[in-house]
Formats: C-alpha cells, sequence, structure tokens
C-alpha cells in the first residue's frame, strides 16, 4: 500500500533512476534555501522536530479494514503546516533515513521516491490548498474540506508520479494502462483514508493554535519598531 | 544521548564491518545496489554470485542469515507489482501445468519483469539491511557529514533522529491516556479520536522545538552541528570497505557481457 512512496531497487532502470535523482537533489537544494527563509535560525530545530513528528505519525497505525491497516505519509499534513518548502525537506530526510536505517525503499530508488513524496506530492498538496485559501480562511468547515482535497490530491498524485516513472524507465513488462488503473484505484482508497486523518488533523490543531496553521497565516504588516520615539517620550 | 540510541534494526557486534566508518560502508552499499541495478536480468546466476558475495560479508559482520531473512520480509509490500506481472503482461505465453487439467497460462516478458523487480529488490533489501544492521545511529549521521551532505540536512537528521522515540513515546503516552479515560480503539471509530491525538501531537512537537531552539541558543548553538568525531577515514579502510565493491563489479560486468 506504501508502493509509491517506497521503490524497491530495479524498479525503473538505471538512467531513470539516476535522472530522478538529480531531480530530486536540486529540488532539496532549492527547498533548503527557501526553507532557511520561512524559519531563519529557528529551521533546524524547527525542521528537526517537525520531522521527528512525521516519523512518529507514520509508525501510528490506521485500520482500513478488518486485518489491514495503514500509517499516514503526512505529505498535505506538513505542506499545509509548515509550508511546502520545510514540509518537502522534512519528508525527503524521512525517507532517507528509512532508506539508511530501516531498509525502506532502495538505496538507487531514493532520487524517484524522493521526486514523487517530498517534491510531487508535498507541491500539488500544497498548491491544491493554496487555491483553496479562500475556503480554508472561511470557516472551520471550509478549512476541513480544504486538508480532505488537499490529502487525498496528495497521494493520487504522488502514485502518478510513479506511474510516469514506470512509464519512461519501467523495468518490468507491464502494460502502462494497466499499472495506471491499478496504482490509481488504490491510491485513490488509501488517499481518503489519507484525507480523512488529514482533515481531522488540521481541524484539531486549527481550533488550539490557528497560528501554527502556514496556509492560514497572512503576511502581516511590518514590525514598527519604534525605539527611539519610546526613549524620547521618557527621557 | 551518546549511549543507548540504536535503532531497531542494529546489531550490536565489534566486527571489522562493524568498525569500518559509516561513510565507507554508505558509499560501498551504494555502488553494490548499483552494480545489482545494472545486471542484465537474463544472467541469472550473477545474481546468486551477489547473494554469496552479500553472505561473505554477513559471515566477516558475524550476522546470522536468519537474523537478516526475518527482516527481508520488510520487502513483501513493494513487490506487490511483481505478482501482477506475468498475469497482466503481454507476448508469448508459457504454460505451467497446476493439478489435473488446470493450466496456468503466464507471461513470458511478464514473467521476466516479475523476477527482475524480485531479485534486485531483494538484494537490495539485504543490502540496506546489512548496512543498517552493522551502523548506529550516530556513526550514519557522521558519515553523512563527512561525505558532505548540506549541513543543514544532517543537522535536521540529527534533531530528528534524536527527538523521535520522544515523540513516539508520546505519541503511546496520548493513546494510553485515551484508553484510560474510557476510549475504545476499534475499527473505523478510533479514526477521529487518533486523529485528533495526531493534530496534539504536532502541537507538542512544534511547542517543544521551540524549547529545544531556545535551549539549544543559551548553550551556544550558532547555526551548525560541532563535529562528532575527529577520527580520519583512511585509504586503508576504504580499500577495505570498496573490496565487495570491486567484486561486485566483477559480477555486473561478468552479467552484461554474456546475456
Amino acid at each position: 500500500m506504501v508502493l509509491a512512496m517506497h521503490m524497491s531497487d530495479g524498479l525503473v532502470n538505471p538512467p531513470t533512476a539516476l535522472a530522478f535523482g538529480a531531480i530530486a537533489v536540486i529540488g532539496l537544494a532549492v527547498a533548503s534555501s527557501r526553507a532557511r527563509r520561512d524559519l531563519d535560525d529557528r529551521t533546524a530545530p524547527m525542521a528537526g522536530l517537525v520531522t521527528a513528528f512525521v516519523f512518529a505519525v507514520q509508525m501510528i497505525n490506521f485500520p482500513i479494514l478488518p486485518g489491514a491497516s495503514g500509517h499516514l505519509l503526512g505529505g498535505a499534513i506538513v505542506a499545509m503546516l509548515v509550508g511546502p518548502w520545510v514540509g518537502s525537506m522534512c519528508i525527503a530526510i524521512v525517507l532517507v533515513v528509512q532508506a539508511l536505517l530501516f531498509a525502506d525503499g532502495g538505496l538507487t530508488a531514493l532520487g524517484t521516491s524522493i521526486v514523487n513524496m517530498a517534491l510531487v506530492g508535498v507541491f500539488v498538496g500544497y498548491a491544491v490548498a493554496f487555491a483553496l485559501r479562500g475556503l480554508a480562511r472561511r470557516s472551520r468547515r471550509g478549512l476541513i474540506i480544504t486538508a480532505f482535497v488537499a490529502g487525498l490530491v496528495n497521494v493520487v498524485v504522488a502514485s502518478l508520479g510513479f506511474v510516469l516513472q514506470y512509464a519512461i524507465g519501467g523495468a518490468g513488462g507491464a502494460d502502462i494502462g494497466t499499472v495506471l488503473t491499478l496504482m490509481v484505484g488504490l491510491h485513490t482508497l488509501i488517499g481518503i483514508g489519507e484525507g480523512i486523518i488529514t482533515a481531522a488533523t488540521v481541524g484539531a490543531i486549527a481550533a488550539s493554535r490557528p497560528d501554527l496553521v502556514y496556509l492560514l497565516r497572512r503576511p502581516g504588516p511590518p514590525l514598527d519598531v519604534r525605539g527611539r520615539a519610546v526613549s524620547g517620550s521618557t527621557s | 544521548m551518546s549511549a543507548g540510541h540504536s535503532h531497531p534494526l542494529y546489531l550490536h557486534g565489534s566486527s571489522p564491518v562493524h568498525r569500518l566508518p559509516a561513510e565507507v560502508k554508505i558509499v560501498a552499499a551504494f555502488l553494490g545496489v548499483v552494480c545489482v541495478v545494472v545486471t542484465p536480468r537474463e544472467a541469472f546466476a550473477v545474481f546468486g554470485g551477489y547473494l554469496l558475495l552479500l553472505a561473505a560479508v554477513w559471515a566477516v559482520a558475524r550476522i546470522p542469515p536468519g537474523w537478516i531473512a526475518a527482516r527481508s520480509l520488510i520487502e513483501a509490500p513493494f513487490v506487490v507489482l511483481a505478482v501482477l506481472l506475468p498475469f497482466t503482461g503481454e507476448g508469448p505465453m508459457v504454460e505451467w501445468p497446476l493439478l489435473g487439467d488446470t493450466v496456468l497460462t503466464l507471461s513470458e516478458p511478464g514473467l521476466l519483469g516479475a523476477w527482475n523487480i524480485l531479485v534486485k529488490g531483494t538484494l537490495g533489501v539485504l543490502t540496506s539491511l546489512t548496512l543498517a544492521a552493522t551502523t548506529p545511529l550516530r556513526d550514519l549521521l557522521l558519515g553523512l557529514q563527512r561525505l558532505r551532505a548540506p549541513s543543514l540536512v544532517v543537522t535536521i537528521a540529527t534533531l530528528m533522529l534524536r527527538y523521535v522515540d520522544v515523540i513516539a513515546a508520546e505519541a503511546r503516552r496520548m493513546r494510553l491516556a485515551r484508553i484510560s479515560r474510557g476510549h475504545d480503539p476499534r475499527f473505523l471509530w478510533q479514526a477521529g479520536a487518533t486523529a485528533r491525538g495526531v493534530g496534539a501531537l504536532f502541537i507538542r512537537s512544534y511547542e517543544r522545538g521551540e524549547r529545544v531552539h531556545l535551549a539549544m541558543l543559551s548553550r551556544g548553538w550558532a547555526g551548525e552541528m560541532p563535529r562528532l568525531s575527529d577520527a580520519v577515514t583512511t585509504r586503508r579502510q576504504w580499500a577495505a570497505g570498496l573490496c565487495p565493491v570491486a567484486v561486485a563489479l566483477a559480477l555486473a560486468v561478468t552479467g552484461l557481457v554474456t546475456a
């Protein structure tokens, strides 16, 4: 069920893996420079803790059917909560650590997985949420609907990324139409679950700390420091 | 923090493989998997060679093959696609006699494709498991640092690995607290409460991040993690670590030439 997230070695041919590896490196370089702008000197500790959160959340299993359970991927949640730049860094680091320490996903397939989950998934999820931000800011119900759609689209688009990579350099002999139907069908179901959990989570956070939801933040007026005026009046 | 913080796939030991610097092992594992991936799928014997090579590494590292085998089941969900290929593929079909008159008709390219995904995926997982089993967390971060991974990435990964157990334990405590207050986690109905718990967990993680940041500042944080070790990796260590890669390369060349 986490096919799109953790691709194994040998699923796509070496040139494709190499090309997507290069895209992943460039994408993450851009994301890391923009993440610094979003969080300034707090970048490292905040992103570290948000990444730990993503990692911990992926350990919580939700029931799908009796006997089968799945976990949250978290792409849309982090995109809406900390923004796409920090969010994509977090998901990418989770993927790297899982590949190196937990043998989750192939080492040579890291590039393709990062492009699918950390870049395409997070950014498309954020783009959907950003497009619906008017709705999200209007009411709680609007925010919940936005989060649901972002969670669903995030998963489906990540699986489409896999289908694209498979179409470019798939090492198997499967018909691309079959793969497309299978992957999109499967991930629409997973995406509905992801959407429901994303909506409930973002809704709960917005209820107690709306200031932590990146999507709801508005650029406020620049801070007006009137130190001189104050010191002048007191003297 | 320095002691005990190990990950579930680490197998404690002091073999030569354990003592090798992490960056050597990361590079060797990566290059080894690259060799596997470029090997043509028709070179069946070569894949057996890779398995023998890995078995030799396990012998040196004193990892019981059964230990690795039990953990390699992690791969199972990734190869779902492989199972479908022989049934959905086209081209020349192979007939497989089952019981009585039933004959299973399978696509030949599909079978080859499935074999390709299965064997390369398995060898990849076995390699990653070997790396994880012989490399503790701290060494891995040090290895990434020495491989010139961007410092921001290493710092985030360090903090993440230091706090992931704290946050996971917090999630467990929250679940326990919910249950002790009458929550009955069953089937779909638990999703709502669990998701609200995830929301609370995010707020706690974020606020912990703010506190950690202040604590780091008060201890002189200037935007860069201090170097964790001054040990220098010698050429001999690189040579020792890259030995299996040379064998893998020879195997890959054999495969490319013969197939």
